[in-house]
């Protein structure tokens, strides 16, 4: 469709306010397939554009042939890193990465040229007519080898995106007093954000000799920044709009197709729609960080903590993306939400010819959660302690301190999380044989009927921040307008926040509903037309432009009452809004809104939470906004001789503050916690030698709705203050843990060690190199 | 590239004659991913949706007779009875809406080693017919028909035309292992196919070698020890040591690599616990 | 090449097909239907579901040639003149929608083994749904949209 008809499609106008499991405004749209996704955009005379990438992780570029791609029919744009009029590198917090690469690549997916053509069979085919003479290099393939000495250097300085050093409390004298101490070293593999709409958008060339951009993204402003700066255009010729995004999770914070597809419209002066295929997907966007973790934790024989030893290497591939700030997430989380009286961990982030690694959901947090709870196990099992017990021995609550110095000044209920846990009944245990395959681990595939089954049950507990950490200036900002619509009031909200399924403009509405009293509301497309919102990331959308939202609906509300007071000679003071009116301290109407709506009412409002400051020399500091904490049971079982899972169930405990909507909370989270137990037991980019192996769905697999567990979810609402009603953001508290606990229940189903995740049948099974099983 | 739409098998087989290189295109499973991955650029596409002689079975003395455009779900939904085997792994195959496409024929055209169809076939000695215009009909048995991998023997104007085999005269069991419950393509598959009349043990590997392999060790030694045993005429189960040694034996005969969905060592150890647990079901199932 | 076919029960002809698109792409880009979604081109996903001739398929792996003269309902096609499906509404009440991308595909599925079973277990929703995947709802709430979804149709049935 056309942006004209896509900007014709009508939301479902939310009818509730706050509280209320009210329906997505947009799912009428979605279920009919009437909604207008990035991909579905089109324009007359529109020309597809295509990207020629690397196929080398690591080369020199000798030279780039475009003759004989320009030459072909149908093709009207080759473009290289010479057509690039303005900053030639981009990069969401430091500009490393190069729009189309020049001299050299640094991963295999590198864009190095672009096409636009007529039909995208003639534009594949014209990147294939392209001829770039490489020189390769040998890639550095690894974190550790990239920060060894003598290591090649892929940068000027070192290979070093951003270390992290926190000191805390004494640990050589901590150490000298503990009676247990455990130590371990984890590996997590590299997960993709594996969103179902692949990266497109439509760039349309403008009268003015601007831009308007379409495109799925999280983060409108940030976008609009880097394509301007690359195009040479001023800000306010860059319009961009978010068009409907199929999932994000983090892997549309960075750049894909917005600069290419604007460079290509402009040097056609047509419109330039560019849509990727699911193989390029997974080398357009930024993975979560693979990472080695070795730990060390010191505890008296009672169970009490008193240290832990960390070193933490991010590997955060060839470009910076969010590296440095993953770093400091991965760092300032690293123990765990317990009481920690010293603490030494030292996280760095490097650069690799790996694919680039950047957000993802769960932010640094995922990787710890499983390194720190793998430790509390192995401390439990050293103590001869329940697990349960040990981690309520040594659980947070509000009022304690991090690692990082700061005092937790929320609710942190990590002791009745794990307590309402423990108390929900377990599922059946399986009976012996005759069972349905679906029920069995393998599923249809037939591979037991009930031999080698055994079960285990495991719990973890997390923790993250929400919103920007350490110091960044983090806001929202949101316009509200109310106005008489065919004799009703209509209050529009328009903000920047990009609604990429979590539901944002749901609760936009139900603030706006609830603030206003009036039942009408509508949220209006986002786009740069109002001001930054900031990104759809770190679960901080719903509190900070449902800040924004909240507070210009009390901005127009006061108008109103100003109005009303003015027009009546009363004290705006002693009036409230009520149903869609304004009425005294009696309840007695004094106006209606719509004799108040003669001319529309407007306020635009930035909302800032609490400030954060950055980390000092010491890794000390009020780095976090708020934090998220959360817990899983897993019950699993596994087919030990084969390797094989069937997740059982994984239930989740989770403090959301107040749930806005019930409904959307809780899919938030068994979204996450999906998520997460798929990169407990299947989810892996693979890399030999900084190759991706399996950029499809058929070797990158994530969970079928026969893999999913049941998931059931114990909400807590513990207000958090200062918070928007009390909310706390939630869409990634659930998949920080819920890996971590199926990790857990596989060791006790196995009896192995496990200190990697994803698992993998052989590691679960024992099978030697052999051939045999030692289960 | 040209798109041919033959409706009779004789069209279908001039269009092969006059364009040996025409890729032939069923359900488009494996054809359109090539297609849409840009691996493939056929000059001619030879779809052969239409013919009508491909998309039925017929029992015919004896044995069944399954034409090349049967599709999995109709497999399972009207063979599961006779061909169990067959139906099992054909339940494995992607999703309801791949089995709905998917046929045999088009498993036995790709020849991938990984394909679900190939072991149940290979157990139960089946027998693919390929025709072309120049020499007619001819039958290859199934464990001479894979060369390669994505290597099979027929020549480059021939087609599948259909699989012969006799419907189970005894258990047959698939297995398949990958990590993930549904839709999942084989780390490693086994499929075992008891023939009591005949009193022998049919095997099948598939994805641990380059092509889809046999265990004929472990077919003469598992039908060795029923018959020394007279375990045909008992009924009874083999020991367990001799379920045991017919699953390393299957292991033995397999020829894996290290890849992406598993490593070799883990497809053999695979193989040994499905060899036995397969074959275990299988003289369980027709006793 | 020209390609005839009929869509959600209307005739439809669109000239200079490449031979070798799919039929997702016939849909989408040349017949202004993008309700089925383009997201694995590989048959692993199943959100370009449609029903072919009254077959479930992925409509990524047909090539347009194959779809001469085929009839086709494609997600736009099951809405009723009266509004959603009760599938369709099944889905958006019961949460089972976030980001929607693989909506449309889970929508066809769900009519799909809906009407071959009325009544379907968990075990069955969840094998017969295994085709389509979704990323944002760890699926819980599609296995209650299509419950809900099998209840309603259960009582228009009755109450007809």
């Amino acid at each position: 469709m056309t942006v004209e008809q896509a900007a014709e499609l009508t939301l479902t106008p939310v009818r509730s306010g706050v509280g209320v499991s009210v329906p997505r405004p947009d799912g009428t749209l979605k279920v009919s397939g009437r909604y207008a996704y990035s991909s579905d955009l089109w324009a007359a005379d529109m020309l597809w554009g295509a990207t020629l990438r690397s196929p080398h992780p690591s080369a020199r570029i000798r030279s780039i042939d475009v003759g004989s791609a320009r030459a072909m029919q149908g093709v009207h744009a080759v473009l290289t890193h010479n057509d690039v009029p303005g900053r030639r590198t981009y990069g969401v917090e430091r500009p490393d990465q190069p729009v189309l690469a020049w001299d050299v690549v640094r991963y295999q997916g590198e864009p190095v040229a672009l096409v636009a053509a007529d039909h995208p069979e003639t534009a594949r085919r014209a990147v294939a007519a392209i001829v770039v003479d490489y020189e390769p290099l040998e890639p550095l393939c690894d974190g550790d080898a990239a920060i060894a000495r003598g290591a090649r250097k892929l940068r000027e300085n070192d290979n070093e995106v951003h270390r992290v050093r926190i000191r805390h409390g004494d640990v050589e004298s901590a150490a000298g007093l503990a009676d247990v101490v455990v130590s371990g070293e984890y590996e997590i593999g590299m997960q993709d954000q594996a969103f179902l709409g692949p990266e497109s958008g439509l760039a349309v060339p403008a009268g003015d000799g601007g831009l308007d951009l379409y495109v799925a993204t999280q983060w409108l402003h940030v976008d609009r920044d880097q394509v301007a700066a690359s195009l040479a255009l001023p800000h306010d010729l860059i319009r961009m709009t978010n068009a409907g995004v199929g999932g994000a999770f983090g892997g549309r914070e960075d750049l894909s197709v917005q600069i290419h597809a604007g460079l290509l419209a402009l040097a056609t002066q047509r419109a330039v729609k560019m849509v990727y295929s699911r193989e390029e997907s997974f080398f357009g966007h930024v993975h979560r960080h693979p990472a080695k973790l070795r730990y060390e934790h010191g505890a008296t024989r009672e169970g009490d903590l008193l240290y832990v030893r960390a070193s933490i290497v991010l590997d955060g591939g060839a470009y910076a993306s969010t590296s440095a700030q993953v770093c400091v997430a991965a760092a300032s989380f690293a123990c765990g939400p317990y009481v920690v009286p010293s603490a030494a961990v030292d996280c760095v982030a490097v650069y690799t010819n790996n694919p680039p690694c950047g957000a993802m959901r769960g932010f640094g947090a995922v990787q710890v959660c499983f390194a720190y709870e793998s430790q509390m196990d192995r401390l439990a099992a050293a103590l001869d302690l329940d697990p349960v017990a040990l981690r309520r021995r040594n659980a947070m609550a509000e009022g304690s301190v991090t690692p990082t110095g700061q005092v937790v000044r929320q609710p942190a209920p990590v002791n009745e999380l794990l307590e309402r846990l423990r108390a929900r009944p377990l599922p059946l245990a399986p009976p012996t044989g005759g069972r349905d395959p679906r029920e069995l681990p393998g599923g249809v595939s037939n591979t037991t009927h009930g031999e080698g089954i055994r079960r285990g049950v495991g719990y973890a507990v997390g923790w993250k921040n929400i919103g920007f950490s350490g110091g960044l200036d983090d806001y929202s900002t949101a316009r509200v307008r109310v106005s008489a619509a065919a004799g009703e009031p209509l209050v529009e909200v328009h903000t920047a926040a990009c609604e990429v399924g979590q539901g944002g403009i749901t609760v936009q509405a139900q603030i706006a509903r609830t603030v206003i009293g009036i039942e009408h509301v509508v949220v209006l497309a986002a786009d740069t037309g109002v001001g930054n919102a900031g990104s759809s990331s770190a679960s901080r959308q719903t509190w900070l432009t449902g800040g924004a939202v909240e507070a210009a609906c009390r901005a127009v509300g006061e108008e109103l009452l100003g109005r009303a007071a003015d027009r009546h000679g009363l004290d705006p003071r002693d009036l409230r809004l009520r149903d869609g009116g304004v009425a005294s301290a009696d309840g007695s109407v004094v106006a209606t809104l719509a004799e108040l709506l003669d001319e529309p009412a407007e306020a635009t409002r930035e909302y800032r939470p609490r400030r954060t400051t950055p980390l000092d020399e010491n890794g000390q500091g009020d780095v976090t906004m708020a934090f998220a904490f959360s817990a899983h049971r897993a019950v699993v079982d596994v087919d030990v001789e084969l390797g094989l899972v069937r997740l059982v169930e994984v239930a989740t405990a989770t403090d959301v503050g107040k749930a806005l909507n019930p409904q959307s909370v809780e899919g938030q989270i068994e979204g996450a916690t999906a998520q997460g137990v798929g990169l407990a037991v299947m989810e892996e980019i693979q890399t030999v030698g900084s190759r991706i192996r399996n950029p499809s769905f058929t070797d990158y697999l994530i969970p079928t709705i026969l893999d999913a567990p049941a998931m059931p979810s114990e909400i807590l609402e513990l207000p958090q203050p200062d918070a928007p009603f009390g909310i706390n953001g939630v869409g990634e508290s659930g998949i920080v843990s819920s890996g971590p606990a199926v990790m857990a229940a596989l060791r006790m189903a196995t009896g192995r060690a496990l200190e990697r995740m994803p698992v993998r049948p052989h590691e679960l099974a024992g099978a030697t190199a052999a051939g045999g099983a030692s289960a | 590239m040209e798109f041919l739409q033959p409706s009779t098998w004789e069209e279908a087989l001039a269009a092969k004659a006059a364009f040996p290189d025409a890729v032939p295109i069923q359900g488009g499973t494996d054809v359109m991913v090539e297609m849409n991955f840009d691996r493939r650029r056929p000059d001619v596409l030879l779809d052969l949706g239409r013919v009508r002689e491909l998309a039925d079975w017929a029992s015919d003395a004896g044995s069944l007779r399954v034409g090349a455009g049967v599709t999995y779900a109709r497999v399972i939904a009207e063979l599961g009875a006779m061909l169990p085997g067959l139906a099992l792994a054909a339940r494995t195959v992607g999703s309801p809406q791949i089995r709905n496409r998917g046929t045999v024929g088009g498993n036995l055209g790709a020849a991938s080693p990984a394909g679900d169809s190939h072991p149940p076939l290979l157990a139960a000695g089946a027998v693919y017919e390929v025709a072309s215009a120049a020499r007619g009909a001819r039958r290859i048995p199934a464990h001479e028909f894979y060369l390669g991998p994505k290597r099979n023997a027929l020549e480059p104007d021939e087609l599948i035309a259909a699989i012969y085999l006799a419907p189970a005269a005894g258990g047959q069991q698939f297995a398949k292992v990958g990590t993930r419950n549904a839709m999942v393509i084989a780390a490693c598959s086994f499929a075992v196919a008891v023939d009591r009349s005949a009193r022998t043990i049919g095997t099948g590997i598939g994805s641990a070698g380059p092509t889809p392999l046999q265990a004929p060790d472990a077919e003469r030694y598992l039908a060795g020890v029923i018959t020394d045993e007279g375990l045909w005429e008992s009924g009874r189960l083999p020991d367990e040591a001799v379920l045991e040694r017919f699953g390393a034996l299957v292991a033995d005969a397999a020829r894996p690599i290290d890849d992406v969905r598993a490593t070799a060592s883990y497809r053999r150890h695979a193989l040994t616990v499905m060899g036995r647990r397969t074959a275990t079901w299988a003289l369980r199932d027709g006793r | 090449m020209r390609l005839k076919c009929t869509v959600n029960g209307e005739a439809q002809e669109v000239d200079g097909v490449w031979e070798g698109e799919s039929l997702l792409y016939v849909l989408r880009e040349r017949m202004a239907l993008p309700g089925s979604k383009n997201a694995c081109e590989q048959g692993e996903c199943g959100s370009c579901s449609v029903y072919l001739n009254g077959n479930l398929v992925c409509s990524c792996l047909v090539a347009a040639g194959q779809a001469e003269g085929a009839d086709i309902t494609t997600v736009e096609g099951l809405a009723r003149e009266d509004g959603l499906h009760p599938i369709q509404r099944a889905f958006v009440e019961a949460g089972a929608v976030q980001c929607g991308f693989c909506t449309p595909g889970f929508v066809v599925a769900t009519h799909d083994l809906l009407r071959r079973n009325a009544d379907p277990s968990e075990m069955e929703i969840r094998e017969a749904l295994a085709g389509n995947l979704c990323r944002c709802t760890g699926y819980t709430k599609i296995v209650d949209a299509v419950r809900l979804a099998a209840e309603r149709l259960e009582l228009e049935r009755r109450q007809a």
